[in-house]
Order: C-alpha cells, then sequence, then structure tokens
C-alpha cells in the first residue's frame, strides 16, 4: 500500500513539471501561433483582391450562410469606394476531406483571384489545385460567364488537372457556389439598404 | 573515444531507419519532398536529444515499475513544445508536416533510446546517443525525401534538378514510392556494408542469412556473450 503512494506521488510530480513547462510555452507561442495564422489568411486575401487602401480588418462583413457558419468577408477599398470583395469557400467534395479558400470578386462579381487556404489533397496530383495555372482559369470569369460553370470533363470549359479531376471538379463547383452566394449577399456585403445584418464596426457604406 | 563510438552508430552501425528499422511511419509519411525530410528529422532529434538528457537527469529517482508512464510524459512535453514553437515560427513547414507532429510521441526511436540507453547511461554520453541517433535518423529522411523529390517532381530542395522537360514521375511522391525507395536503399545499405567488412576483414554487422541473428538489435539485447552493453 505504501509503494502505490510513492509511485502516485513521483508520478504526479513529473506530470505537474510537464504541466508547467507546457503552460509557460503555451503562454510564450499563443501570440505567434495567432500572428501566423492571421497572417496566412491576409496574405491569401491580398492576392485575390485588386489593390486597396483601407484597413481590412476594419471594414470586414459577418455574414451567415445556409449551413449557419459565419462567414468573415472581406472588403477592399480604394479612395473610400469598394473596390473588390473576398469570401471564404468551403467545398466538401474534395478527394479526401474539405478544401477550403478564399475568391476575391470585383463588385459586378468578377473572379479576380482564388487563394487556398486548407486541404488534404493527394501530393503531386488534387495538390496542384494549388498551381497557378490551374487557379488563374477563374480570373475575369462572372456567374454568368460561363453559363456551365464545370470541368471540361463535364462538359464546362475549366480545365481539370490531369489525374485530379474530383479536386479540380469541387473547386470549380464551389467558386460557382461562391459566386451564388456573393450575388444573394451582395447588399449585406457592400452596405446596401437592407442592411440587417450584424457589421463588425458601423461605417456603413453607401453603393 | 566512447562519445565517438556513441554517435557514429547512429549514423551507420545502428542507424535507426536504415539499421534498426524503427520509426517507419514518419520515415514513410513525411518524405515527400527533402524539406519536408529534413524538418521531421531534425524535430525528432530535438525531442530525442531533450527526453534523452531529462530522462537521464532523473533515471535513479524514476521507480521501475513507472518507467514508461514517465518517459511517455516527458516524450510528449517536449513534442508539444516543438509543435507549438513550429506553429509560431516556422508555420508552413509545420502545415506540411501537419499531423506527424504530434506522432512523434509514438515514434519508437525515442522510446526506444530512452528505455534502450538514457535510463542507464550519464547526461552527457545520453545527449550524445540522442545526437547521433537523431541526425541518423535525419540523414534517412532527407535521403530518402531527396531522392522521392527528384523522381516524382524532378527538384531537390525545391531547386530544379532535372528540368522543365522532365515527366514526372508521380508514383514515387504517392505512398507506395516511399516503400520503394525505402526498400532499395535497405538492400543498398546491406551491400555496402558487406562490402566494406569484407575490405577490412572484420565480420558484417548484418548476416547473408535471413533469420533474425543478423539483426543489429538481436545482437544488442539477446547475444551476451559478445556484447557488454545492456547491464
Amino acid at each position: 500500500m505504501k509503494e502505490i503512494f510513492r509511485l502516485t506521488l513521483i508520478l504526479t510530480v513529473i506530470t505537474a513539471a510537464s504541466a508547467g513547462v507546457l503552460a509557460f510555452v503555451n503562454q510564450k507561442t499563443e501570440q505567434p501561433i495567432e500572428n501566423a495564422l492571421r497572417e496566412e489568411k491576409m496574405e491569401a486575401v491580398r492576392n485575390v483582391l485588386p489593390p486597396f487602401d483601407n484597413e481590412l480588418t476594419e471594414d470586414s462583413v459577418f455574414i451567415s450562410d445556409i449551413a449557419g457558419d459565419t462567414l468573415e468577408v472581406f472588403v477592399g477599398k480604394k479612395n473610400g469606394k469598394i473596390n473588390g470583395v473576398a469570401f471564404p469557400v468551403l467545398s466538401h467534395d474534395g478527394y479526401s476531406g474539405d478544401i477550403e479558400f478564399l475568391v476575391g470578386v470585383n463588385l459586378d462579381g468578377v473572379v479576380q483571384g482564388i487563394e487556398i487556404l486548407t486541404h488534404s489533397e493527394t501530393p503531386g496530383l488534387g495538390a496542384k489545385i494549388q498551381s497557378e495555372d490551374f487557379k488563374d482559369q477563374f480570373k475575369t470569369r462572372g456567374i454568368n460567364n460561363p453559363e456551365v460553370w464545370e470541368v471540361e470533363k463535364d462538359g464546362g470549359i475549366f480545365k481539370q488537372i490531369t489525374g485530379a479531376t474530383i479536386s479540380s471538379r469541387a473547386v470549380t463547383r464551389a467558386v460557382h457556389k461562391g459566386l451564388k452566394f456573393y450575388r444573394n449577399h451582395i447588399d449585406e456585403i457592400t452596405g446596401g439598404e437592407n442592411n440587417d445584418y450584424e457589421r463588425k464596426k458601423g461605417n456603413k457604406e453607401k453603393k | 573515444m566512447r562519445a565517438s563510438k556513441e554517435f557514429l552508430k547512429g549514423l551507420w552501425s545502428e542507424n535507426p531507419v536504415f539499421r534498426l528499422v524503427l520509426g517507419i511511419c514518419p520515415t514513410l509519411a513525411v518524405t515527400t519532398t527533402a524539406v519536408n525530410g529534413l524538418g521531421m528529422g531534425l524535430a525528432t532529434t530535438f525531442v530525442l536529444v531533450s527526453s534523452n538528457m531529462v530522462i537521464s537527469m532523473i533515471r535513479s529517482f524514476i521507480p521501475k515499475k513507472i518507467r514508461i508512464p514517465a518517459f511517455i510524459v516527458t516524450i510528449a512535453t517536449f513534442v508539444t513544445i516543438v509543435d507549438l514553437v513550429m506553429n509560431g515560427y516556422f508555420h508552413a513547414l509545420h502545415k506540411n508536416l501537419g499531423l506527424f507532429i504530434p506522432l512523434i510521441v509514438v515514434n519508437c526511436v525515442i522510446l526506444g533510446r530512452a528505455e534502450a540507453f538514457a535510463s542507464k547511461n550519464p547526461i552527457w554520453i545520453s545527449i550524445v546517443d540522442g545526437l547521433g541517433m537523431g541526425f541518423g535518423f535525419a540523414m534517412a529522411l532527407t535521403v530518402i525525401g531527396a531522392i522521392r523529390e527528384l523522381l516524382g517532381n524532378g527538384t531537390i530542395f525545391n531547386i530544379s534538378i532535372l528540368g522543365e522537360s522532365y515527366q514526372p514521375l508521380l508514383l514515387m511522391i504517392m505512398p507506395p514510392g516511399a516503400f520503394i525507395v525505402l526498400g532499395i536503399l535497405l538492400g543498398l545499405m546491406n551491400k555496402i556494408e558487406i562490402k566494406i567488412a569484407e575490405r577490412s576483414g572484420r565480420e558484417p554487422i548484418i548476416s547473408k542469412t535471413h533469420d533474425c541473428s543478423g539483426c543489429a538489435v538481436h545482437r544488442k539485447w539477446f547475444d551476451f556473450s559478445s556484447s557488454e552493453e545492456g547491464k
């Protein structure tokens, strides 16, 4: 009986020391991790928006999508006028796991660029959705241009990546979905009259 | 003298990947590029050296009955530190290695060294053992990563080697490629070892017959007559 107390005590001392060390490291790295994640996202936002001069984090709009998730939509402004919108899109149709990416559009809903945030597609195959060649095809495309938002294999105009049709199809359809989302929420995003959605900061912008 | 012996054994005669064939999960999974292999190898080296040091430090304090949980807690602590620090300061690499960082905890190389070496040896020599084993592991992962990246993508460390016209052999950066490269390298290492042993007139550390008696682990742990280790 005495032995079991001794063992318990020793193991408790070891785990307590470990917990202390981890608490310290966690406290020290919390801010850098948050910054790194934020920086990663903002880098992507910068890549998909036309040149802007406002502080994005102050003008971002929060919108609930069909699934009930709140999305952070970034609004880019030049000289106080909105010239671009970037919003996150999530696809559940990837080859392995969800694909999360950002779509940037101008006010008319024409794609300015897309940027993949997270994915777990096969390296060397599906992972090529990150390549410039693939991503650039969506530039200058709007919701009605083309009418068939599909990869070539499904009768559309977007080139699928060889050996990774599923990944390409998932991204293509999700971009289309994102454009519909933008069309449906354009007033809320750009601060039209029917603004009954919560905005992070007042600062209403008339179109 | 002993220090250099303990260091060098990790690189060649007891290389964790090519001789002991330990820690194969990360070896196969993350070596799609040379950078990933090197990053994983260095992260593992850090954990291995730190855990060897701490376990050697507290070895007289840990009762035999609870040594395994004590080792695992120590190792897990260092792995979590690596995970957090890497996420904060080397975010891109952390993203690539992803799930495999937390999985360093269950890398048998680390628990193996804690149990077989650090818990029986003084601090200084345990650190050297950790360094040798860690570098051996990192070297193996980098070599496998470089070969797979070269054949599967035409580059090494993201530097184009084979040029634009090279048609990448995708198989090499997919899971089967890892098995193929590791298998060929294991065979080559054995071939070279036999050649070297013949030339210097000593007994090769692997045997040409196919049974367990030729394995470095078997010799170390079961053949007590010729070994002074493990007392």
